[in-house]
């Protein structure tokens, strides 16, 4: 017999620890997507209740009431209303409570039982507030709420069991109960009333212990100390960026290897000629650009997961708030920028802590101009080149110089940035108060990262399938077509369409002291960064590539003057080439419009930052 | 409210050192200066627990202006910056 698929929604406050619920819920057997039109995740899972039903459920964003404040804040609300465009009315709402927290979810509650659902009231974390002493009676707060109470346990094993069972007797009885909505949004006054109805409910039905959480208390000491604190701050940064770029590094050389190897593969095993190269140079080295930072996608999610997990992202933001609010960034942009020094990808997507839409959208415009790693190798070339290795002051070495000036450049430029969206851009907007529960530390819990970080890294290869994918094969083909004639001595892309562009480029990046080899390797350059050194590489008829930096420098010494340098220096700063990042940029902000002013606003910043270095450079003498 | 809260000067929550403890009295939003409008920041306080009667306690200040605050708000901790503090009135 086939029983229809049984509709369940998750809705809860933030830290209620609804995820964990979902997680143990549902598994791995998770489907991540966004609600259509809006930038909100849109989270789905499956799972067998014990009598063999087929059950879907969806993790909704949390919340304290259903008025809809924040876009993820209207999906909960729509959702449950049956309004959410294109989804099903949920057939059962679970509530999520953490039990040693109940005040603003009962309230929550109350709010959510004029929608007319069928609901479920689920004490979560109950191990952690019998162990504080704090006592529910379920049954009791099951007969004042009028809505079935069960206990659960997400981080262990069958912790979920009496939530099952509870669902199977429920939807035995679904089509049975009358379902009337006379929900509306709550005046003030209504809104105080049901809070002080919650809080006589929870004194009826909870006893609360004399002591509160000592451990808690304890770090918050020192981590929320404004001092110690941003030490700490300052040594779990460290901890995050030794581990992004050393502890990755042996990973992504081996990824690196790995593509070459396939790559040698594919040039020894088949005849030279178009396939040849679109396999090699189109498709492997491609893909393979991007897939190399799986590694560090992984470890920076694996860090914000943990943190996120224990309870210390929220003190972050607490710590950080007034220090980039100066900017008009919020407190919680934080941790999205910091990880966008590895690469913007990431860094874009760890905007999604920030539940402000517009303060999410600044953090995700600015994002690129943070340094990420793919810019070192263009950076190391040049610098190596044509800057001197001596002293500066005695004891400052002057390539070390420069390359921190240039990781300042981009910071102090991306603060200014993000003022002038403020200010000009978003000037009717009023900056989100910072509002934020600290939750009390908790253990993490290694399968509820495990999965999150799985889920991430799905994301992250899915994507560079599809869009990556195309672009890439778009610039093979730009870079290949048409090919050379038969006897011809110049390299191949001299011939193509990548040079034809370049060169009808050549007159309007000569201002800026680039040649139309440089405007040539831009092209290339576009599929990620660090390919724009290959590519001078291949303009330059220099075999080698990528392992022949070295060498390309040399060139590169005596075919470019100093000013021209600086100026390429000056470029990549503000560079918008780098397609993976505008494709999630077109991704998380669900818009082409936002993808286009990013390119726009970095193409104009680079090219007048190269225009005043060069020209300065030039009358100084450099030129 | 209680009689020794009453006996204590009220104040906005705004202007309370680290280690303040008192009882909310009421909500005051047009005193706060928040570019939040009354309506939705009174509710916003109160959606996060912050209603008349309930014990609030100054755990911690940032480090700039000593702000934001981290409050106990019965048995949960919120931080809020000081301007929107400034609805609560205390004592």
């Amino acid at each position: 017999m086939e029983t229809p698929l049984l509709h369940l929604a998750l809705v809860g406050t933030p830290n209620s620890g609804k995820t964990s619920l979902f997680n143990a819920l549902t598994g791995s057997r998770q489907k991540v997507a966004n609600y259509p039109g809006v930038t909100v995740e849109r989270k789905e899972g499956f799972f067998v209740t014990p009598l063999g039903r087929q059950v879907s459920v969806v993790d909704l964003p949390g919340t304290y009431s259903l008025r809809g404040r924040s876009p993820d804040e209207e999906i909960t609300r729509d959702f449950v209303l049956g309004k959410a465009s294109g989804e099903t009315v949920p057939d059962l709402v679970l509530c999520v409570a953490d039990s040693t927290n109940l005040r603003l979810t009962i309230r929550l509650l109350l709010e959510l039982k004029r929608t007319g659902r069928p609901m479920v009231l689920v004490l979560n974390m109950f191990d952690i507030a019998s162990r504080r002493g704090i006592n529910v009676d379920a049954e009791r707060l099951a007969k004042e709420l009028g809505v079935p109470v069960v206990t659960s346990i997400a981080v262990r094993k069958g912790g979920t069991a009496d939530l099952l069972t509870l669902t199977d007797e429920i939807s035995a009885r679904l089509a049975a109960e009358p379902q009337e909505n006379s929900w509306r949004a709550l005046s003030v006054a209504e809104l105080r009333a049901t809070q002080r109805e919650a809080d006589r409910i929870i004194a009826d039905c909870v006893s609360l212990p004399s002591r509160p959480d000592t451990w808690t208390a304890r770090i918050d000491a020192v981590v929320l100390h404004p001092v110690a604190g941003l030490l700490v701050l300052a040594l779990i940064l460290f901890v995050m960026f030794q581990a992004v770029f050393a502890w990755a590094q042996p990973l992504m050389q081996l990824l690196n290897s790995g593509f070459d190897a396939l790559g040698e593969f594919v040039h020894a095993s088949l005849p030279a000629g178009l396939l040849q190269s679109f396999l090699q140079n189109g498709v492997i080295s491609g893909v393979g650009s991007v897939i190399v930072f799986l590694p560090q996608i992984i470890i920076i999610f694996l860090f914000i997961l943990l943190l996120e997990d224990f309870g210390y992202m929220a003190r972050a933001a607490f710590l950080m708030d007034r220090i980039m609010g100066g900017a008009g960034l919020h407190g919680r942009a934080f941790i999205p920028l910091l990880s966008s020094f590895a690469c913007a990808i990431p860094g874009i997507m760890a905007t999604r802590v920030i539940d402000n839409k517009r303060d999410r959208l600044t953090t995700i415009l600015i994002a690129p101009l943070m340094t990420c790693s793919a810019r070192i190798p263009v950076y190391t070339l040049i610098i190596s080149a044509f800057i001197p290795a001596r002293d500066v002051w005695g004891f400052i070495n002057l390539q070390g110089l420069v390359m921190f000036g240039l990781y300042a450049a981009g910071i102090i430029s991306a603060l200014l940035v993000s003022f002038l969206i403020k200010f000009f851009m978003l000037r009717d907007y009023a900056p989100a108060p910072f509002m934020l529960e600290l939750p009390d530390y908790k253990m993490p819990r290694p399968k509820s990262i495990a999965i999150g970080v799985y889920t991430r890294a799905k994301m992250f290869l899915h994507r560079a399938g599809t869009t990556i994918f195309s672009m890439m094969v778009l610039i093979w083909f730009l870079a290949s077509f048409p090919q050379p004639p038969l006897g011809a001595t110049e390299p191949a892309i001299d011939f193509s369409l990548a040079a034809i562009i370049g060169k009808a480029l050549a007159p309007l990046l000569s201002p800026v002291g680039f040649n139309w080899q440089i405007a040539v390797a831009l092209i290339p350059g576009m599929a990620a960064r660090e390919v724009a050194v290959a590519a001078l590489g291949t303009v330059y008829a220099i075999e080698g590539g990528k392992e022949a930096a070295e060498q390309i420098g040399q060139v590169l010494a005596t075919k470019w003057s100093l000013a021209t340098a600086l100026s390429m220096l000056a470029w990549y700063i503000f560079a918008p080439q780098c397609a993976s990042t505008l494709a999630v940029i077109r991704r998380e902000t669900g818009s082409w419009t936002w993808m286009a002013v990013t390119f726009s606003y970095m193409l104009v910043l680079a090219y007048a930052a190269s225009l005043v270095t060069y020209n300065v450079a030039v009358a100084l003498g450099a030129g | 409210m209680t009689d020794t809260n009453e006996t204590r000067p009220q104040m906005p929550l705004g202007l309370a050192q680290r280690g303040y403890s008192g009882v909310i009295q009421h909500l005051s939003a047009k005193d706060a200066g928040s570019a939040l409008s009354d309506i939705e920041l009174e509710s916003r306080l109160i959606e996060l627990g912050f209603v008349e009667g309930a014990r609030v306690e100054v755990l911690h200040e940032g480090l700039v202006g000593r702000d934001p605050i981290a409050v106990r708000v019965d048995n949960i901790t919120i931080a809020v910056r000081r301007r929107e503090a400034m609805a609560i009135i205390v004592a």
